[in-house]
This record gives C-alpha cells, structure tokens and sequence, in this order.
C-alpha cells in the first residue's frame, strides 16, 4: 500500500461517499457549537423541518461575548443576551449537551474540547471557529467552518469537502529558553505570510515539535489558520496519550489500551509524500512580536521592521504603508522599548495552565508598570481553578493584573472587554488585525514571556532579559 | 439559494490587500441571531466615522460605487475568522461576484453557499481590471459562469477556476444540504460500521 500522511489515513477513514467529480462526503466525528455563529444553523433547521442527525456528537460552549468580570458577570447588552438565550434554548430542545454559563467546566471551546477528552486523535472535528485547527494537535483532522455547514453537520453529521493538499512544516532543533511555541507559529505566519498555506493542511514535524508539551502544540495548530491552512496536526506519540489518559471523555480500560493502539497506527508512514515543505531551524528562533495588521507581519523581537524599499510590488508596498498608519509606526525603526497600553494572556492560543505559568513567572516579584492595564483571562474554569490552586491568581493580582473569569475577551472584544482607539497591547491571542481587539486598538502578537515582560516594563521588551537577571 | 449564470456590473475597485473578515465585517456586529441587514455594516470602521456618518473618500461611499455587484478586491480576500457574517454582509450590500488574485479557504466555501461567486484571476488581469476600473468608475465587467469567463475593457477575456460541483449549484440554484442528505442510506451504513 502507498505509503500515507496523518491526515491522509484520518481522511480515509471518513469518507462516507466519493463520488466522481464531487466533493467527498466527510463524516464529522465531534461538533462543537458557541453561541455567535449557531443561531441561524439552527434556525435553519426549523426551517426545514429537520432534527439534529447525532445530538450526542454536538458540544456547545458560552464563551465569545461572555463577561469576565467576576463581580457584576452582566452580559455586554441584549443582544448579546439574546444571542446566549437562544443557544441554551437550542441545546435544550434539540438534546445537545452544553456547558453553558455557570457550569463548571464552562470555557473557550477550543479549551474545553480537549480538557474534557471530548478531542482525541483521529477524529474529524469542526466548530464554527477558524480556530479549530486547535484539536489538530492530537492528532484530529480539525477546521473551522461556516453557519450553513454548521447546519450541515447537526442535519447530516457530514460535510461536502474537497481533499486539500499537504504541506510538511518540519520543526527541528531546540528552542533557546524564552522562546515558546508562539513563537514558532508567529515565525511561520512570518515565512510564508497569511495566504501562504490556502488550500493545504500542515502537518507540524521534527524534533523541536516532539519536544513540546500539549499546550505548546495546541498554540502551534491553533494559529494554522493565520498562515491560510484549513487545517494543522501532529502525529499523536506518548505526550499525547499521557495528556489525555483519565479525562472525563476518554474511552476507560481494554478500551483505552486499544484505543491507543490505534492511535499509534495514524502517524505518517515512511516515505509519505507532502505536496510542499517549509523547514523551520528551532536552533535560530527568537522571540517574535508583529508589528503590522496581519499575523505575517511579525519579526524577531530585537529585529527592525522593513523598510519601504523592501517591497517590490507596488500593491504591497501600499499594503505595507496602511498597515504602518494604522500602527501609528516609522518603517526601519525596532520595536524594543515602544510604551504599551495594555497587556492581554489569554485566548484559546494561550489560557491554558502552562501558559499563565509562564507569564507567572515574569510576574513573580515584580509589579506591573504604572499606566499598563493587564488582564489575565484562563480559558476554562477548570484552569481558573487550577491556576488558584497553584496561588498563580495571586501573583498576577499581586503584580496589579487584573485575573478574570474564563471567554474569549479581548481577543475578539466582544464582551466588553476591549482597548481603546490608539490604544497599543501586547497580546497573546491570534489576530491582530485592525480594530480585532476594540476599534482602532492595535496589537502586537507575541507569546505569555514576552506578554508578561511587557506589562512589567510597561514596554516592548526581550522577555529574556528579565528571564536572565 | 439565488441562481448564478451572468452577470454585467460596473464595480467597486478595493486596493486594499489580505482584507480580512474582521475589516469585511467588525465581531461587534456578529451578535445578530439572523442573517439580513449585515449590508449596512459592511467595512464598517473603514466606513464611517466616529459619529455614523460615511467616509466620503471610502470607496464603498463613492457615487459611481452605487449599484455595483461586483467587487474587485487586491491579493487574498478574505482571511481570518470562519464568520459567514461575511458572505451576508457582502451580499446584503449588493455584491454577487468578487475578483481576487486568491481567496482564503472557509471565505470561499461561504461565499459559494450564499449565491456570492469568488472569480479568481492572475495577477496581471486583476491588475488590468483595477487600473481600468480605477480610470473609469462607469466600466462594465462581465462574469460568465457557465464558460466560466471574465470580459470587458473591449478585448479582455480572462478565464477563473471553481469546481463542477460548486459550479453546479450555483448555476441551478442548489442549496447544498439538499444534496447531502440524499446520502442519508449512506451515512446510516457508515454510522453502523464504525467502532
């Protein structure tokens, strides 16, 4: 037999027709709903006429416009309210299960799917959520989709796909301390740019991916989409079944052993072909920071940004010179030392317990500087609770951070939580295009180190120089 | 779903590149529960000011933008959040076609699903289309599906790539889940066999 990828078997495997000159019916083993892109899936649905094919394998969350201030919890406005109203409405009549607010393992869905064990290798799983790609990590063959497929897949539990094609990102060597797997994604969007991997799904390789621990490989396939991938995976090993052994959702007994056993089986065989490659030398990264509206447009954090003379394209050197405006920035100039506003840890790239220990330890001892509003959101409540347990809580709101209930918050500002127009915020999350986290804020990508380092020196800093003293 | 076949417009030239949804339309208005009325949101914070009124040197806001169906829009529209809001606030504007040099994958899928049909074009017709709607705002282009062709400005005729299926369903009209759940047999057998 020809020798195949990772997700060349999980395709395989749930093709439920291919018909000539169609695209393939895909069976989709987990669905996961949130309340803003579900409402009229459903709607269409009565529409119709029609019930949910496998209610059992649909989750729902509440997490982007849910509130994170502890006290008041208020919805942001009615709207808003309607919109939660409507997804509890919905689960409850069409038998959905959800952890809505209240619940306790409420949270980011990218978060609580493999927390619970609901994600597991092999699986198809689709969300309307271009992060999606998040569960890829274990594994799973996982991408964002739209309302109409949503609809799709409670009608159906499939969806009509076209195969995409494979590319390789092979990761090798070691990474120098203070440098995270946010800054191997961050590098990546950086090499090949936001439409760089349209039409492909990654498959993330080599020794310095190996070496990472689940957490860093969620934040690795969560941000496949900044590089224009459908999907990102890695081969699921030990680190895996480790990570997800015991959880909730995870087959128990001879059935975990044999689960296990195929699982195994997914990796990529030898000699299986990519249809491209991109290398990444781990040895040779350092820690990333963007400084334009896309996630491509980011550098090493002691590097200067291009200078105009760097684009040869009339179109993208006008690209380049908005991008530049809308930051407020100069061309040719480094970043290191520029006065921040805000800083947000949190997001489904990075909320998860490694990642607020992380930023802890840059917290740890010191304050954070006058005038920068910091906000450490986890992504789940079981991490919240996590994070108290270990007294993480108290070192942030020690330092003067600002440690919120579980959402999405600042990283897409739908809750209320959002910067101010002019406003610049080191931020953790994934996207930072122009008006992302509140209208005319502006951001800069950069990992929980490098999060954290700015909101102790209230600038643009190297987080391994505070690592070091 | 509205039928595609041909389609004759004067069109909005957009020279901004890698617009993502966010721009096309801002997460503060996907708190709606329908899927009308996104049109007046489109492009929002590149279109009005602070105070609601619009931009006046905003493309969308220009004259001889009225009317328009289809969008010319610079290299990789489309990217970022999986939001259909996207599609609907593009179509509740008026938009039924989009020429790109490239369109990002969920974008794509969306957009084929709502009657918006993405044209893909080399750079070099995407940038003869651009200039020559720049020059002259009343320029006619014309979007044939069937022979799958971009015409206008006299002689040019530039051909774009969709597949049979997608194509299918627009010509016809199709709603896609009709199709699916013609495999219903199918599904259940699979469903059966599985572990």
């Amino acid at each position: 037999m020809k020798p195949r990828t990772l997700f060349e078997k999980v395709w395989d495997q749930h093709v439920v027709v291919q018909e000539p000159d169609r695209p393939a019916v895909l069976y989709i083993d987990l669905h996961l709903i949130h309340e803003v892109t579900s409402p009229q899936a459903f709607t269409g649905l009565r529409e119709r006429g029609i019930g949910v094919r496998r209610p059992e394998r649909t989750v729902a969350t509440m997490d982007h416009s849910t509130p994170t201030l502890p006290k008041s919890l208020a919805v942001i406005d009615d709207q808003a309210k309607i919109q939660l109203r409507m997804l509890e409405d919905n689960c409850k009549e069409f038998g959905i299960e959800l952890f809505g607010l209240g619940n306790q393992f409420n949270g980011i869905v990218h978060v609580i799917g493999p927390e619970r064990g609901f994600t597991q290798p092999g699986k198809t799983i689709v969300c309307g959520d271009s992060h999606t790609s998040t569960h890829g990590a274990f594994g799973a063959l996982a991408f964002g989709i739209g309302t109409s497929e949503v609809e799709h897949v409670l009608a159906t539990q499939c969806l009509l796909q076209r195969k995409p094609k494979t590319l390789e990102v092979r990761v090798d060597g070691t990474l120098m301390p203070g440098v995270t797997a946010k800054d191997i994604i961050l590098a990546l969007c950086a090499e090949i740019g936001t439409g760089g991997a349209t039409g492909y799904v990654i498959e993330y390789t080599g020794s310095a991916i190996r070496n990472l621990d689940m957490e860093g490989r969620m934040t690795v396939c969560n941000m496949s989409i900044e590089a224009g991938a459908r999907a990102g995976m890695i081969a699921p090993d030990d680190t895996t079944f480790e990570y997800l052994k015991g959880r909730d959702r995870v087959p128990k007994g001879a059935d975990w052993d044999a689960a296990v056993e195929r699982w195994r089986a997914l990796a990529s065989d030898e000699h299986a072909k990519y249809d491209k490659r991109v290398v990444i030398d781990a040895n040779k990264l350092e820690p990333m920071i963007t400084y334009g509206t896309n996630p491509g447009m980011g550098m090493g954090i002691g590097a200067s940004m291009p200078e105009m003379a760097a684009f040869d394209e009339f179109s993208h050197q006008v690209a380049f010179e908005k991008a530049m405006l809308y930051m407020d920035l100069e061309p040719g100039e480094s970043l290191l030392g520029k006065k921040i506003d805000v800083v947000f840890i949190g997001s489904c790239t990075n909320s998860r317990i490694g990642d607020l220990r992380m930023a802890a330890s840059v917290f740890s001892g010191r304050k954070v500087a006058d005038g920068v509003r910091t906000l450490v959101v986890p992504g789940s409540h079981d991490i919240k609770k996590q994070a108290e347990a270990e007294g993480l809580d108290k070192i942030f709101t020690e330092a003067g951070a600002e440690w919120r209930e579980p959402g999405c918050s600042m990283c897409i500002a739908m809750n209320g939580d959002n910067l101010e127009p002019g406003q610049y915020a080191v931020s953790t999350s994934n996207r930072n295009f122009e008006g992302r986290q509140g209208k005319g804020g502006r951001t800069f990508l950069a990992s929980p180190l490098t999060a954290a380092a700015a909101a102790v020196t209230g600038r643009v800093t190297d987080p391994r120089s505070l690592l070091l003293s | 779903m509205a039928k595609f076949t041909t389609l004759t417009s004067h069109a909005v030239p957009l020279t901004a590149e890698n617009v993502d949804t966010d721009q096309i339309i801002p997460a503060r208005f996907l708190k709606v529960t329908d899927k009308h009325g996104l049109g007046d949101s489109l492009f929002s914070d590149w279109r009005y000011h602070e105070d609601g009124s619009p931009k006046e040197d905003f493309v969308l806001n220009h004259p001889e933008s009225q009317g328009a169906q289809i969008l010319i829009a610079g290299h990789n529209f489309g990217s970022g959040s999986s939001r259909e809001h996207a599609p609907w606030a593009l179509v509740g504007w008026g938009f039924r076609a989009i020429i790109s040099t490239g369109f990002a994958d969920i974008f794509r899928s969306n957009s084929l699903k709502n009657g918006l049909l993405p044209v893909e074009v080399s750079e070099e017709v995407h940038k003869e289309l651009m200039q020559a709607v720049q020059l002259d705002r009343a320029t006619t282009i014309t979007v044939d599906l069937h022979t799958q062709s971009v015409t206008g400005l006299g002689s040019l005729e530039a051909t774009f790539p969709i597949d049979d299926f997608s194509k299918h369903c627009l010509l016809e009209g199709i709603d896609q889940l009709g199709y699916l759940q013609s495999f219903d047999e199918q599904i259940m057998e699979y469903e059966q066999q599985r572990p």
